[in-house]
Parts: C-alpha cells; sequence; structure tokens
C-alpha cells in the first residue's frame, strides 16, 4: 500500500542531502582558498555557511512535524531520528569547513609556510569520508558505514603527520615560523574534527539500519563484523 | 514521566531478574507467569481462528495485543475467562493455565475464574443501576451483604479506578448520566471490586476522547502495581506507551512476542514491522 508518509520521508531525505551536498562543496571549497590562497573563495565559504544554517532548521523543524503528526515507529522511527542527528553533524561539519576558510584568509596574504602535502591528503580523507558516510545513509549500506568508522585511523595519521613536521620542522628550529604554522596546525585539526563527525554519521546510519548502537562503542564494530 | 519511570524500572528488573525466563517466539522474555496458553487452536464452527499459539503473561505487567481485524486478538483474551463458550459451536485445543490452575479443566469454576480475570469491554456498558450498585453488583451476586463492607469496597473500587472524588457526592445518580470516559471507569471500578489478579481490555479506549483516554492509560499503569493487564489495542501509541509486552498476531497467528521498546523501535519479524508502520496491504 503506498503511503503519504513515504513521500514526506523522501523529502526529508532529499533535504538532508541538499545540506550534505552544500557541507562537501564548502570543505572542497575552503581546502581550494587554502592551496591557492583564495581569499574571495574563502569568503564565499564563510558567507555560505548562513543558508546552510537555515537548512539545518528547516530539516529539523520537518523531522519534527513528521514525528508528532505521524508517530512513527521501528524504520520510519529510526530513520527521522538519524536523519535529524545526521542533520546536525553535516551543519557542525560545515561550520569547520568555515573555520578553514577562515584559516585560509588569515594565510592569504603571505606565501605559504610549506607546499601543502599531507593536509590535501587529510581533506581527501575527510571529503571521501562524508561522502561515504551519506551515501551509506542513502542506501542503508551498513557495511559501507562500518568502513567509513574504521577510515578515522588514517585520518588521525595523517593529522599527526601534520602536527609532527610544523612542530619539530618548523616552529622548535624557528619561533617565527608560528604565525604561519599555528593556522595549518588548526586547518589539520579541524579536518581531523570533520572525520570525526563522518564516522558519527556512519555510527547513526548503522543504528537506523540495524538497530545496534556503535557509536563510542568501537568494540561492537569487530564484534558484529 | 509515569512510562519513562515504568521504562528504566524495568530496565533494572531485567537486569536483576533471576525468575523464570522462557522463550517466545524466539524472544527472551523475563517475570512471573500467571497466564500460560500452550499449543491451543481455537475454532469457531469450522473456522480456525487461533492457530498454534504459545504465550506466557506475565504478573503485575501490561500486555499489549495488537494486530488486524479479526486476526484473533479478542478471541484469545477471551479464551482466558472462558467467555467464548457462551458462543455456540466453538471449540478449543490445548492448555490455557491461570497460575497451576487449567482454565478449562471441566472441574475447574467458571465463576471463580471469571472473578479471578475481570473484563472491560471496548464500549464503556455500565448497568441501568446507581453508579454504587453498578460497583457493588458483583459482590452482591457473590452473596455479600454487610452494608458497611460493601460501602467500603465501593470507595476502594472507586478510588483505584480514579473516579472517587468525581462521583463520591452522587453515587446514588443512574450511571447512564456519567461521561463515557467515567462510564468507562465505572466499569473498571466495577471489575475491580471482586478483586481479581488479571484484568483484560478489549479495546477499552477506541469510544473515548484523547482526554478520557488518557486517564484510563495512567490508570492501567497505576492498576498494573496491583493486577496483571492485557489490552487489546488497535492504537499502536497506546500499545507503545503503556505496554511492558507486546504480542503481534496475524490470521490467528502469534508472528512476534517481545519486550514492546524492541516492537517498536526493531521488530524482528517484517510482518511486525510492516503493520506497526502502516505498510501492510
Amino acid at each position: 500500500m503506498k503511503r503519504h508518509f513515504d513521500d514526506d520521508l523522501r523529502l526529508l531525505k532529499n533535504e538532508i542531502l541538499k545540506l550534505a551536498a552544500l557541507a562537501e562543496e564548502a570543505i572542497r571549497k575552503s581546502i581550494e582558498a587554502l592551496k591557492f590562497q583564495e581569499r574571495g573563495l574563502a569568503q564565499e565559504v564563510i558567507d555560505n555557511d548562513k543558508r546552510i544554517d537555515e537548512l539545518e532548521l528547516t530539516i529539523e523543524e520537518a523531522a519534527l512535524e513528521l514525528l508528532a503528526c505521524r508517530q512513527p515507529v521501528a524504520i520510519d522511527l529510526r530513520f527521522i531520528t538519524t536523519g535529524m542527528k545526521i542533520t546536525a553533524e553535516l551543519e557542525r561539519i560545515a561550520d569547520l569547513a568555515e573555520n578553514i576558510a577562515q584559516r585560509a584568509q588569515e594565510l592569504s596574504d603571505a606565501p605559504l609556510l610549506k607546499p601543502l602535502v599531507d593536509i590535501p591528503k587529510l581533506a581527501d580523507v575527510a571529503r571521501k569520508m562524508v561522502k561515504g558516510a551519506i551515501d551509506a545513509f542513502v542506501n542503508h549500506d551498513e557495511g559501507l558505514a562500518r568502513n567509513i568508522i574504521l577510515c578515522d585511523n588514517e585520518a588521525d595519521t595523517l593529522r599527526n603527520s601534520v602536527y609532527d613536521e610544523l612542530i619539530h620542522d618548523y616552529m622548535v628550529k624557528d619561533g617565527n615560523t608560528a604565525p604561519r604554522a599555528v593556522p595549518l596546525l588548526l586547518v589539520a585539526r579541524h579536518l581531523e574534527r570533520i572525520c570525526d563527525h563522518a564516522g558519527y554519521i556512519a555510527a547513526d546510519v548503522i543504528y537506523m539500519v540495524k538497530a545496534k548502537v556503535v557509536k563510542h562503542h568501537p568494540e561492537r564494530l569487530k564484534e558484529e563484523a | 514521566m509515569e512510562s519513562t519511570k515504568q521504562f528504566s524500572n524495568l530496565l533494572k528488573k531485567f537486569n536483576n531478574s533471576k525468575t523464570e525466563q522462557t522463550e517466545n517466539k524466539g524472544a527472551k522474555v523475563t517475570g512471573k507467569v500467571i497466564i500460560r496458553v500452550k499449543d491451543v487452536n481455537f475454532y469457531y464452527g469450522n473456522t480456525l481462528a487461533l492457530k498454534n499459539v504459545n504465550l506466557d503473561i506475565y504478573q503485575n505487567k501490561v500486555t499489549a495485543v495488537i494486530g488486524p481485524s479479526g486476526c484473533g486478538k479478542s478471541t484469545l483474551i477471551r479464551l482466558f475467562n472462558r467467555m467464548n463458550e457462551l458462543i455456540p459451536k466453538t471449540r478449543l485445543e490445548g492448555l490455557i493455565q491461570l497460575g497451576q490452575i487449567n482454565i478449562y479443566d471441566p472441574a475447574s469454576d467458571v465463576v471463580d475464574i471469571r472473578r479471578r480475570v475481570g473484563m472491560v469491554f471496548q464500549k464503556p456498558n455500565p448497568f441501568p443501576k446507581s453508579i454504587f450498585e453498578n460497583v457493588a453488583f458483583g459482590l452482591k451476586v457473590n452473596g455479600i451483604k454487610d452494608k458497611k463492607y460493601l460501602s467500603e469496597k465501593v470507595e476502594k473500587s472507586l478510588k483505584d479506578s480514579a473516579l472517587w472524588n468525581e462521583v463520591k457526592n452522587r453515587l446514588n445518580d443512574n450511571a447512564l448520566q456519567l461521561s463515557g470516559g467515567q462510564q468507562q471507569r465505572l466499569c473498571i471500578a466495577r471489575t475491580l471490586a471482586v478483586e481479581p489478579e488479571v484484568v483484560l481490555f478489549d479495546e477499552p479506549c477506541s469510544a473515548l476522547d484523547p482526554t478520557s483516554t488518557a486517564k484510563i492509560e495512567e490508570l492501567i499503569l497505576e492498576l498494573k502495581k496491583s493486577y496483571t493487564i492485557v489490552i487489546v489495542t488497535h492504537n499502536m501509541q497506546q500499545a507503545a506507551r503503556i505496554a511492558d509486552f507486546t504480542a503481534f498476531f496475524m490470521l490467528g497467528e502469534l508472528i512476534e512476542y517481545d519486550n514492546t521498546h524492541k516492537i517498536y523501535t526493531n521488530p524482528a519479524n517484517k510482518l511486525t514491522e510492516d503493520y506497526i508502520t502502516g505498510r501492510f496491504g
């Protein structure tokens, strides 16, 4: 039997996908702005964050309305509550991309301290994780969600490598490099946090698909694998 | 608040429970069994209305029975006090126990079974008598004449059914003057007066407005401290709010029986999920 409720759920999913696309774009543009020292592009990311915030509120309101009017249960309930959580994570991801854009602006007036190697790699991991987590949400793909969570180790390793290089090869040797090194340290930190949020989305997806809580319980991932 | 408390208490009890544990449709539920349904088939004439049903009802818990119309929900609970015997050409196979008693043992006292297992129906059905006489009816039928005892019992039953404050000054009024919600609570008081162990509710709120429904739900949560409750309902959210356990029936078969929380967040059976999410048909 066709349910009108399914149309509502589809609309909700589409709005979440729009938000995900905007968040992914914010990451991509903020890293480009950093790499190519494009102040204008960074400003675009910062300005666009308001739109993302508004979309977050719209999705939240729609989800609350569905909860109140439809009183969903089982998979419908898990889909809507997961959708709400994912929305909050995506908004946070977009905020972090905005933070990267702000760092890009700070670094746009003087030459970069060094050619960027690990930061673009980390940015690729971040985008891959966000995209993968959202794909897992769309396709109810528990296996993909698991893989996304496991990617977080790669992100941590890359962040540590950025930290080591900037601290030991630059800041320790020459304190004057700090104003240009610290924003890069922060960018690595922002990117690694984006990966964390993508991991939370993936954990929420596993809950949605299997009703199993793996968030804060990485050992359960191994048990189930 | 009550249901949150109920839920956390339930969790605590589950974690600490050392009581009897049985398997019902693969789900582990625990507690003291008060009614046991074993290998039950039930026929209306040649029509098989319940097929090989196995189910335990737990003491001081609320068990909800859900399922589409004609799935055997009401038939099941009417078996618990032999109400189905009033319908001609019905036949039961299998065993239904109340405590240690076989409910359908010819030697069992059907009047006593119906006292121990009370029933509240879909439509409030007070007798065209005074409020007092409605509640005292069962006691009088059982031969109790002591006026003081009757008064005390009526007051207690009306208090237990959360109706006392609304009717204490008009006990001699005709019960039919009460509102629908009040009439239903009166029927609950009438059932409680004879001190049953189990109270069966057959869609008790389907004819009531949301306020009266909320009162009955609160009442059921209170009553389970002293009684075992079995409720047939078409209202999914009602079952989710008040029941500790939920049994889903379809075409006379028990499809799934589990903790209500499990049924409404992650049912094991696709049929259950399709039914509770309204994808059925």
